[in-house]
């Protein structure tokens, strides 16, 4: 995990004193709530329907042990004792007071965490692979190329005030984890036939009002060349995205207006000026980032043996077996394996996690993986570091704390955003629906041999709950005051991405639990043996299940 | 006289900033210091190259391009904030110097912000002209120097820090 040094901490104090300053001048009169509104957004705090929101980065996802127990004094001190991981890998608090902001954001630069850039019209907090460093697909290590592009997107003077909010993605793996082609850039690792490591890069993708599948710009862009052709895309759209139509203003529409083709001749043409310029990484400038991502300590492990021990367990215990299945993922390092833990029972919003509960993880991350951590974007945690012969006590645990519902990718491991409860942007609430429908999912066994199903549901077409690539998503609009839900099918965040298709007119909140399991049933009408319900949508289409839920509806 | 914060100090201003024609009027430049709208720069060059007292301002949606090789010709180049959400101003000032090697007075003109300071020198600003008059220019200097350290490249600190961490 990168670890800071003089630097990083001088720069964030600074930031920390800069924010401290700019509250005083807000709540003494002298910055008005129009200039201080990009600043409060650029350090994570939003003003909230019920209370602020303040949101903080975890970059790419990597927290430790320390991280975990300073979150939770912070919600215990500064909040109501719980926290919630968005769909961006990051924790928001719910309820901090404004003028203790300065504080919360003084406590996290202490262990090396900020808000800074994790809202407003500039570049977020960089995302990537839950599982980098320990998927066996991977190709190359995206962490110290996060980290990297980290470094340069923080404070970046030229890029603080663009058209609007810019976020960037990174996969390092075969099988794209990180959702890349839905965010603004998105970059895939990988090797040429020289075997030079490089990057495909990608623009212009997201959800929101008008969802878009990422173009790709450059098959191949050496890695030296990362940051001055990144910096040479948000420049073009910099000074060429539209900004008289916050509607229109992400870098989505001008690659649209302009064609992929001619958006990336801009870019190669102002990159012609920089290309070789110092920001230009050296093997020496990679070799350090890497270093920061080093193999922990594994022991060497005799994975037949523990792969038996492992099956005698599962075979005495069904419900360990399940968890095995769902929740439990391989590793490349023989003899280990990477856990996923459920932020989703049933009855607590999706991705909202206690003081308690966060101090519990940190003692299981101290215990059995290396006091590391990663959030998820799907919104749970992970231990990736886990020996298979701790798996049974980490289960055993996990079970005590809430952590071990064996939901990991099915329909009830819910992806929502906060909603009508909390966001102001809000048409309609989100955490009941996904309650309704796990309520009305409650048979795990059930649920268990439906396999893979993601259901994505957001409050607003912003789209925080990336409904447009679930393969059942929803989404909640206002009628006339009142909240209805649309419901789409077919979309999918992965390698293939695609977006999902509105199935037709929206449902109340009482009728979503039924128009799921009517969803559900058609698709276990049509479905040959183990299909995958995308499968089966891709096979026979949106009309079966259309017939379906608006004949049983009417 | 209106004071302006130059290379960190407030200083007097010894320019005036004419304002856009409005259309189809031919603007007539008098003698004296003046900071010209692109538009007139560019319909009166023959004039106004003859003369050391004009620089040009260049509005939010004008390009640094549009000056380009010329900009050493001019004293003072300024860039326009129409509002301070606008950040076009960042990039134009920066390619200004870097691209097309500006290296006379930089200055931002309108409803910038104190709190934009750091990073529009960061970008090569040198100059800045609140447009409210009323302001304690003594209090808005100060966010000037926000940081003194940074991570990326820009125009007053041409090497990254990753590069300077490991020489």
């Amino acid at each position: 995990m990168y670890i800071y040094d003089e630097y990083d901490h001088t720069i964030l104090k600074q930031r920390v004193a800069q924010f401290r300053d700019q509250t005083r001048r807000y709540l003494e009169g002298s910055l008005s709530e129009q200039k201080f509104l990009p600043l409060r957004l650029q350090n994570g705090l939003y003003v909230q329907r019920l209370a602020p929101m303040l949101r903080i980065n975890v970059p790419y996802g990597m927290l430790n042990t320390t991280q975990l127990r300073r979150l939770a004094r912070i919600t215990r001190d500064y909040d109501k004792g719980y926290c919630h991981v968005s769909t961006r890998q990051n924790i928001q608090f719910n309820w901090p007071a404004l003028e203790r902001v300065p504080d919360i954001l003084q406590e996290l630069s202490e262990v090396e965490m900020h808000g800074t850039q994790s809202s407003g019209n500039c570049v977020r907090n960089i995302t990537s692979d839950q599982f980098a460093g320990v998927a066996p697909d991977e190709i190359i290590d995206p962490r110290p190329y996060c980290e990297i592009i980290r470094q340069w997107a923080s404070f970046h003077p030229e890029f603080a005030f663009l058209p609007r909010k810019f976020k960037i993605a990174i996969s390092g793996s075969v099988s794209d984890r990180a959702a890349i082609a839905i965010h603004d850039i998105g970059l895939q690792l990988v090797k040429n036939e020289a075997g030079e490591i490089g990057f495909k890069v990608m623009v212009g993708g997201g959800l929101g009002r008008t969802p878009v599948i990422a173009s790709v710009i450059r098959e191949f862009l050496p890695e030296a060349h990362i940051l001055t052709y990144i910096e040479s895309i948000i420049r073009v759209y910099n000074l060429h995205g539209r900004r008289d139509n916050k509607f229109k203003a992400r870098i989505k529409i001008l690659v649209r207006a302009m064609t992929p083709e001619a958006f990336a001749e801009a870019v190669e043409q102002d990159w012609a000026h920089i290309k070789d310029s110092p920001s230009t990484l050296r093997p020496e400038d990679i070799t350090r980032a890497k270093a920061f991502f080093t193999e922990p300590a594994y022991e060497t492990i005799d994975d037949a043996a523990a792969q038996t021990q492992l099956d005698t367990l599962r075979a005495d215990n069904i419900a360990f077996g399940k968890w095995l299945t769902r929740n439990v993922r391989a590793h490349r390092v023989p003899g280990y394996a990477s856990v996923t833990l459920s932020l989703k029972p049933t009855g607590i919003a999706p991705g909202d996690i206690t003081d308690t509960q966060l101090e519990t993880i940190a003692e299981l991350a101290d215990e059995y993986c290396f006091s590391e951590v990663r959030t998820t974007h799907e919104q749970n945690i992970v231990l990736a570091d886990v020996k298979k012969s701790d798996l049974f006590s980490v289960w055993q645990a996990a079970k005590k704390a809430g952590f071990a519902t064996p939901n990991i990718g099915t329909l009830t491991d819910i992806i929502c955003c906060p909603g009508g409860d909390f966001c102001s942007l809000a048409n309609a609430k989100s955490i009941p629906i996904a309650e309704a429908i796990q309520r009305q999912f409650s048979d795990l066994d059930y649920v268990y041999d439906l396999g893979d199903l993601d259901v994505n549901i957001s409050g607003c077409m912003n789209a925080c709950g990336h409904h447009h690539v679930g393969h059942i998503g929803v989404l909640g609009v206002d009628k006339k005051g009142e909240e209805w839900y649309q419901v789409m099918l077919g979309g999918n965040s992965g390698n293939s991405a695609s977006l999902a298709k509105v199935l037709g007119p929206a449902f109340s909140a009482e009728q979503m639990p039924s128009v799921v399991q009517n969803v559900v049933d058609t698709y276990l009408e049509h479905r040959n043996e183990e299909e995958l319900f995308i499968d089966t949508y891709n096979r026979i289409g949106l009309t079966p299940f259309k017939e379906r839920v608006y004949a049983k509806a009417s | 006289m209106p004071k302006l914060v130059k290379d960190g100090v407030i200083v007097d201003d010894q320019w005036q900033v004419l304002p856009k024609p409005e259309a189809d009027e031919s603007l007539n430049v008098p003698a004296g210091q003046f900071i010209v709208p692109l538009s007139v720069w560019l319909a009166q060059q023959d004039k106004l190259q003859a003369r050391d007292d004009i620089g040009v301002w260049l509005d939010a949606d004008e390009a640094a391009e549009q000056i380009g090789a010329k900009a050493n010709t001019l004293p003072v180049i300024a860039v326009n904030f129409p509002t301070f959400m606008d950040g076009r101003a960042f990039s134009t000032a920066r390619l200004l110097r870097e691209r097309f090697g500006f290296t006379g007075e930089l200055r931002a003109i309108g409803d910038f912000m104190r709190d934009q300071l750091c990073y529009l020198s960061r970008c090569g600003v040198n100059a800045f002209q609140f447009a409210d008059a009323e302001l304690d220019l003594t209090e808005e200097v100060k966010s000037l120097n926000d940081f003194t350290e940074y991570y990326q490249a820009c125009v007053n600190q041409p090497i990254p820090l990753f590069r300077r961490r490991n020489p």
